[in-house]
């Protein structure tokens, strides 16, 4: 006889007086959960197969249904987390690596959390940003080192090209493959109407999204899928992607049985084969090699569009990123510990990395030392949950933020963390049909839109409390925030005083 | 048209090749990277010594160089042909997707890595003399030749040849058994459908550099392939 280890997660609970047998949870649940009992005439679940996504639960017409986290538990024990206790099962079980989605859940410290925005009273006063001007365009790229001016006086306007987005928050990186042709859609078409970017991630551009492309950053990365000619001169940026926050370190891997049709032909590689992106860039060991990665992508596009190097926050992340600086990058895009994705292993996703927020007052701090910061935008990333996020990161240092979470989760996402299965549920991470069709492109774009034009007030309202009323004025304003309940160390490395100094 | 590359930067230099004009002849080059960089219908011959990443993303067009050229030629290529009358340097055929490159004498390390192929988009490389080590790292389809044309012994290709190959073949002018591959690569001589492959291509390499095909085909040759029963895998479970 079987024993099993792993007990039901979740409970699927049926308020039986209130279900209509209407079998639409069987028909929405991809795991094969609920299941209709035709001698009962009574609908079952099979709990172990849940994965609380909640799809069922906000689907049912008659709100039937709810899932708890069961209450079926190991003995509880302060070092040995039934989180640990489970980990050793699987493992023992079948020899295998871990592999976990989205972001890092461990309970390591959130610094967005400790630190707090200020207000003006009585000198400097706030702004009403409903009837005063209020600036939150910033435009990401190189800036010169000082003004010039011709023999006329007049002042010499060339600039190296330059990103301009509305406001400063874009769509991460997120690769076709990885989520949906649908969720794609929603962000590019989204990106569109709000006047910023979407970043393709390492699966190339779709043929239809093509029309998006003043809106997109196409990237390149170590397995160069998709890259050709056509594809650079599409959009409006190019992000060498070096490292992900998730994943420090190592590489990519989109199994066989995932490369469908519509994806081997965006990634341009055949139908049913492996893609693998191997760990490092093997022509680049250097800042030297970067550099030459960086320029040949300039010469190849014709010095019309910047280029980002991405990068996840690790130890000495300030070198790195002087380094990049120097290497004729005109944006640096910093990926920290708690970033999405796809698939990782839990171990590294979970124990590898540092927190974007200090990486970010780390790289600022350093490029203003080495007297380079205009040479170089910072893009922060790595999970921005909120408005407020956005402003702390921007009074960082950072020049604009990439959101890629809370992005799915304006879409549906309910960070179940089964992205690696294939079978979301809400039509994001997946290449079914079936599924993908749930997610109306449309809805998708328009839930985006109503988020982002919602930061944005959030963004203004805030900005003018502080009596600020443009985003390059907040940027690195690092007296606008103070710490509560960190350690002196931390507010050295953040560059920030304690709330009550 | 010719341009004297001595004294211009990569920056003047394309910008020159983009201008009017499909022929060029660059006289006097030296060190001068990207050159012809993401171009296609050029024809362009090179006298001197491009710098790296000659050719890089390049998507059609024709490049000769009557002498050697150094690291990351053909970077991510498209379509097009380069062929290398010397040596090349490190990483030639980094991810290229189509087209040629022809060289005549040796390549350094990491040739033809992550080379593969999509649709009617078939890569090759064919190198003259020896390779470095890692040959055909990561390898995902296209075929690289390697001849070793004027080496006395079977040491042509440097250590570790096709680590993490998974697609695509190499041809090596050597008998078989005598070099080193990972458990996840085979070998064995080449077949007559390997022969007639490496014929064509063997072919053409001697009309661009006067060898005589009888004469290199005389040889054995070994051919490399993923072992489609042993890939590299790595065993996962979901968490």
């Amino acid at each position: 006889m079987k024993i099993n280890f792993i007990l039901p997660e979740f409970e699927v609970i049926r308020d039986r007086d209130s279900c209509v047998s209407c079998r639409i949870c069987e028909r929405e649940c991809s795991n094969g959960v609920h299941s209709f009992n035709e001698k009962k005439k009574i609908m079952t679940a099979d709990q172990a197969k849940c994965v609380d996504c909640q799809r069922c639960v906000a689907l049912c017409p008659t709100s039937a249904l709810k899932i708890v986290k069961a209450d079926c538990s190991f003995p509880s024990n302060g070092n040995w987390s039934e989180a640990s206790i489970k980990e050793i099962y699987k493992q023992a079980e079948t020899g295998g690596i871990l592999l976990s989605s989205m972001g890092s859940p461990s309970c390591l410290p959130v610094y967005w959390d400790k630190i707090l925005i200020n207000a003006s009273q009585v000198t400097n006063p706030s702004i009403d940003p409903l009837r005063e001007p209020m600036e939150t365009r910033v435009f990401l790229g190189k800036k010169p080192d000082k003004l010039k001016r011709d023999s006329d006086g007049k002042l010499k306007c060339e600039l190296s090209p330059q990103l301009s987005l509305s406001m400063p928050v874009m769509f991460s990186a997120m690769s076709f493959g990885s989520i949906s042709y649908n969720a794609h859609k929603a962000l590019a078409s989204a990106s569109c109407e709000l006047g910023i970017m979407y970043n393709t991630g390492e699966g190339g551009l779709h043929k239809d999204f093509y029309e998006y492309g003043k809106n997109t950053i196409v990237q390149v990365a170590s397995g160069r899928f998709g890259v050709h000619e056509a594809y650079l001169e599409a959009g409006a940026a190019i992000e060498i992607k070096i490292g992900q926050g998730a994943k420090p370190g190592i590489g990519g891997h989109l199994p066989a049985k995932k490369i469908s049709s519509e994806v081997s032909q965006t990634r341009m590689i055949p139908e049913g084969t492996e893609a693998i992106s191997p760990a490092p860039h093997h022509d680049i060991y250097s800042i030297e090699d970067l550099r030459q990665l960086v320029f040949a992508l300039k010469e190849a596009t014709n010095y019309n569009k910047p280029v980002i190097v991405k990068v996840a926050a690790v130890h000495n992340i300030g070198a790195i990123a002087s380094g990049i600086a120097r290497s004729g990058a005109d944006i640096i895009a910093i990926d920290g510990f708690r970033g999405g994705t796809g698939a990782a292993p839990t171990r590294i996703r979970d124990n590898v990395g540092i927190p974007v927020e200090l990486a970010l007052a780390a790289v600022d701090q350093r490029l203003r030392d080495e007297g380079i910061r205009h040479k170089v935008s910072i893009i922060a990333g790595g999970s921005i949950r909120n408005s407020s996020d956005v402003i702390k990161a921007l009074a960082l240092g950072a020049d604009a933020c990439y959101i890629g979470t809370a992005a799915l989760i304006a879409l549906g996402c309910h960070l179940c963390g089964n992205c690696q299965s294939g079978k979301c549920n809400w039509g994001i991470a997946t290449q079914q049909p079936e599924l993908v069709e749930r997610l109306e492109p449309e809805w998708g774009k328009k839930r985006l839109v109503n988020l982002m034009n919602a930061w944005k007030n959030e963004i203004m309202e805030m900005m003018g409390g502080m009596g600020i009323n443009s985003i390059e004025a907040l940027i690195g304003n690092r007296q606008m925030l103070r710490g509560v309940g960190m350690t002196s160390k931390e507010l050295e490395i953040l560059g920030i005083a304690h709330a009550g100094e | 048209m010719l341009i004297n590359a001595k004294g211009i930067d990569h920056k003047k230099l394309n910008d020159m090749l983009r201008g009017a004009g499909n022929d060029f002849i660059i006289e006097e080059c030296l060190g001068q990277r990207f050159i012809a960089a993401g171009m296609s219908d050029k024809h362009i011959e090179i006298n001197g010594i491009p710098g790296n990443a000659l050719g890089a993303f390049l998507n059609g067009a024709d490049i000769k160089v009557n002498g050697n050229a150094q690291d990351s030629v053909g970077d991510t290529m498209n379509s097009g042909s380069i062929t290398i009358c010397g040596n090349v340097g490190d990483a030639v055929g980094y991810a290229m997707r189509g087209g040629s490159i022809y060289v005549r004498g040796n390549a350094g390390y990491r040739a033809g890595i992550h080379m593969k192929e999509y649709r009617d988009r078939f890569p090759v490389i064919v190198i003259g003399g020896k390779a470095g080590s890692f040959l055909g790292e990561y390898q995902a389809g296209g075929i690289i030749i390697v001849l070793g044309l004027g080496v006395k012994d079977d040491n042509i290709v440097g250590n570790f040849p096709c680590t993490g190959m998974h697609g695509g073949k190499v041809f090596i002018r050597a008998a078989a058994g005598k070099i080193k591959f990972p458990r996840q690569v085979l070998s064995s001589p080449s077949g007559s459908e390997d022969m007639s492959i490496i014929e064509k291509y063997v072919s053409r390499f001697c009309e661009k550099f006067g060898y005589s095909p009888s004469a290199v085909m005389a040889h054995p040759f070994t051919t490399v392939y993923p072992d489609s029963a042993n890939p590299y895998r790595q065993m996962y479970v979901s968490n």
